[in-house]
């Protein structure tokens, strides 16, 4: 079976009346890895949280379709449903719900009813994917993200995604908070999923991730905008060269968008 | 309207019920000087909730027998709820309307002398015992005019007794079951832990009444010194029934009550559980939790009173409101002089679920001593929108995302039940008042 498709088309996203994405093109099919990079305040976490339905976010124009459905049409939960997963920047902590609670209650919602996952299988697939991420097993038993340490909360985003199997996943600034080891474990953990079944779309500012996951197509956003596409090649001058040639290139002076000068 | 100040219950009638049920005189005498003093007493003014509309007076308090349970099996299920069929407690008394239905106490307690009976077979066979507690340091008649009724009127209830040295494992559950809709529950409840004892007691309380009644409930519980209660108590009164519920500990020195309540009552409801924390490094953890609905109005007052030194109380209420509740919670740290090194410190947070809902949390600390910590929070609010978009994004509906975290905002105090199979039933009641 060949994987799912996500498609963006014309993109326009305001956060309180505030453009912030004037236009973004990109299409995600599964096997494949992209990676959108480009400074800070350009829109590109403006795009994942638009893309999982964050309800700040208002779509004023274009449209996103998984399979060729109307994502945009769809509640948050019915998108996951669909198959695609936000691993957040800023997960939220939820005080008195169990980790492996909350992992169960997903897993089930995803799998649908009468489909549910047998309980002895969950244990076993959710210890083998916390053992796979070097977790501690308490943090099944502890709440939500609670008084969970920036690594600890960025992992837990990882096992949700390797225990839900998405079809397409993005990923907004896994990496950031992240030792050294903590970033191997992650990236390898991102590594294991790639399969026809399986595409991602991953944020990030800092060419180190994709020295440990390599992308298959690399992009920069500026301005709210898809600037620039290439492969892995372009990571590479990013790291070496900076972002200075590429705004000269396009001739931008100021790469932020939505920001009151 | 005024508050209804017409006595229904006459001297005759006390006097009649109190030899009906065999009591000692001075328990007679009790209940005569306390209706007289209820005739002039005012009610309670529970903070920021205005009671003068609601039924206090409108009941039927005849004294009704229920029929005694030959088997644990054949009780309905909201019964059962309360007990685990794999693991039957041990020690259980079921009080059914008014009378004792099942009882039973392992030999090895019975033999350490613990007392698990009813009210009227206590004042008959420890009549010293009860008389000694009974309404006098914890719970005084004369507070108000619920507090004289229901010592004139009381016909119900359990006294509890730990000897000194006797750890009790084993929790002792009671369930107060009000089977006939139209009675009125006057019960009254005493446990006392002597010194270096410790005990796990557990009560439900439940009815299923439209018809329109009252509770007035006291419960005096007591630790004497290096004495450990933790109290566990889930009150599930339906629509008709108004009630008052007082639930108050003495703790002594070294000694700790813990209380874990879930009010979830149906009827509107004044609960008030205040801690006297009497002796040196004595200790109270006071965990309410509630879930109002319908046109429901709850006060929740918690309140310790710190008289020892490093005294140390810990008061935590949650409440969630739906459909056009109402709920004030009062969370009361005092501390007297000379409570030197005490900590008196409250939480108190409200989630409302419906426009209508309304919440209120009141924090209030009163010392009277420098060398003490004191803090309080209090929150009032929604259900956070981050919060369920995080839950939705990983595939759960807003309906499971909400009920997911209703039911974490409530845990702390669930989890802290001294028995599984009430925590379970709490988890179901507390599921079918937010659906």
């Amino acid at each position: 079976m060949a994987g799912s498709t996500l498609e963006i088309k014309d993109l326009h996203v305001s956060v309180e009346g505030n453009e912030i994405l004037k236009g973004v093109n990109l299409t995600i099919k599964g096997g494949e890895f992209h990676a959108i990079m480009g400074p800070n305040g350009t829109g590109k976490s403006t795009l994942a949280s638009a893309i999982m339905g964050h309800p700040s976010y208002e779509v004023t124009k274009g449209s996103i379709l998984l399979d060729g459905e109307e994502v945009l049409d769809m509640e948050v939960d019915e998108r996951a449903r669909a198959g695609l997963f936000l691993a957040m920047q800023y997960p939220s902590e939820i005080s008195g719900v169990t980790t492996s609670d909350f992992l169960r209650s997903s897993i089930n919602a995803i799998r649908g009813e009468g489909n549910e996952i047998p309980l002895m299988q969950f244990i076993k697939e959710m210890d083998e994917k916390l053992e796979a991420l070097e977790i501690d097993k308490s943090m099944a038993q502890r709440y939500l993200n609670e008084g969970f340490s920036g690594g600890e909360k960025k992992r837990n985003e990882i096992l949700q995604m390797s225990l839900l199997k998405p079809k397409i996943a993005i990923l907004d600034e896994i990496d950031s908070g992240l030792d050294i080891d903590a970033l191997k474990i992650v990236s390898d953990a991102i590594n294991d999923m790639r399969s026809e079944e399986f595409g991602t779309l991953i944020i990030t500012h800092y060419q180190r991730l994709l020295n440990y996951i390599k992308p298959d197509y690399v992009h920069v956003m500026m301005q709210g905008r898809v600037v620039k596409s290439g492969g892995p090649e372009l990571a590479k001058r990013l790291e070496e060269e900076g972002y200075e040639w590429l705004k000269e290139e396009l001739g931008i002076k100021d790469e932020t968008v939505g920001q009151e000068a | 309207m005024t508050v209804d100040t017409e006595q229904i219950y006459t001297k005759e009638y006390i006097k009649q019920f109190s030899k009906d049920r065999n009591e000692p005189e001075w328990m007679k005498t009790l209940r005569l000087q306390a209706l007289e003093q209820s005739e002039t007493l005012d009610m309670p003014k529970p903070d920021k909730t205005n009671i003068v509309r609601w039924n206090f007076s409108r009941f039927k308090h005849d004294y009704v027998e229920g029929e005694a349970i030959q088997s644990l099996e054949h009780l309905p299920e909201e019964i059962k709820d309360f007990f685990d069929p794999e693991n039957l407690p041990e020690n259980l008394l079921i009080q059914r309307n008014h009378s004792i239905a099942y009882a039973s106490l392992s030999n090895e307690l019975k033999e350490k002398g613990v007392i698990f009976t009813d009210i009227f077979t206590a004042l008959q066979e420890h009549e010293e015992l009860v008389k000694k507690y009974y309404m006098k340091d914890a719970v005084s008649i004369d507070e108000h005019r619920l507090t004289a009724l229901h010592a004139a009127l009381m016909n119900g209830g359990i006294f509890v007794y730990v000897p000194k040295n006797v750890e009790v494992k084993t929790p002792l559950q009671v369930v107060f079951w009000q089977e006939d809709p139209t009675i009125a529950y006057f019960n009254h409840v005493i446990v006392v832990a002597e010194s270096n004892s410790s005990v796990n007691y557990v009560e439900n309380y439940i009815s299923n009444n439209e018809e329109e009644t009252v509770a007035n409930i006291v419960t005096e519980v007591f630790a004497h010194d290096n004495a450990q209660i933790a109290f566990g108590g889930v009150d599930n009164f339906a629509t008709g029934t108004t009630i008052y519920m007082n639930r108050r500990g003495v703790v002594n020195r070294d000694a700790t009550i813990n209380w874990s309540i879930g009010q979830m009552n149906d009827g509107n409801t004044i609960f008030e559980n205040i801690t006297e924390l009497v002796g040196d490094n004595s200790l109270c953890n006071a965990n309410t939790v509630t879930v109002g609905r319908g046109k429901q109005i709850q006060n929740i007052t918690s309140k310790t009173i710190h008289w020892g030194r490093n005294a140390e109380g810990y008061i935590l209420q949650h409440g969630v409101m739906k459909d056009s509740a109402s709920n004030v919670f009062n969370g009361i740290g005092k501390i007297e002089n000379g409570a030197s090194g005490s900590n008196a410190e409250q939480t108190s947070r409200v989630l409302m679920l419906s426009e209508k809902a309304r919440g209120d949390a009141n924090p209030i600390l009163l010392i009277e001593e420098d060398d003490v910590m004191a803090g309080h929070a209090a929150s009032v609010g929604r259900v956070d929108q981050m919060q369920l978009y995080y839950l939705m994004s990983r595939g759960i509906t807003k309906q499971e995302a909400e009920k997911l975290i209703i039911h974490g905002f409530l845990e702390p105090v669930v989890s802290q039940l001294p028995l599984e199979s009430v925590k379970k039933q709490l988890k179901q009641v507390i599921e079918r008042k937010i659906n």
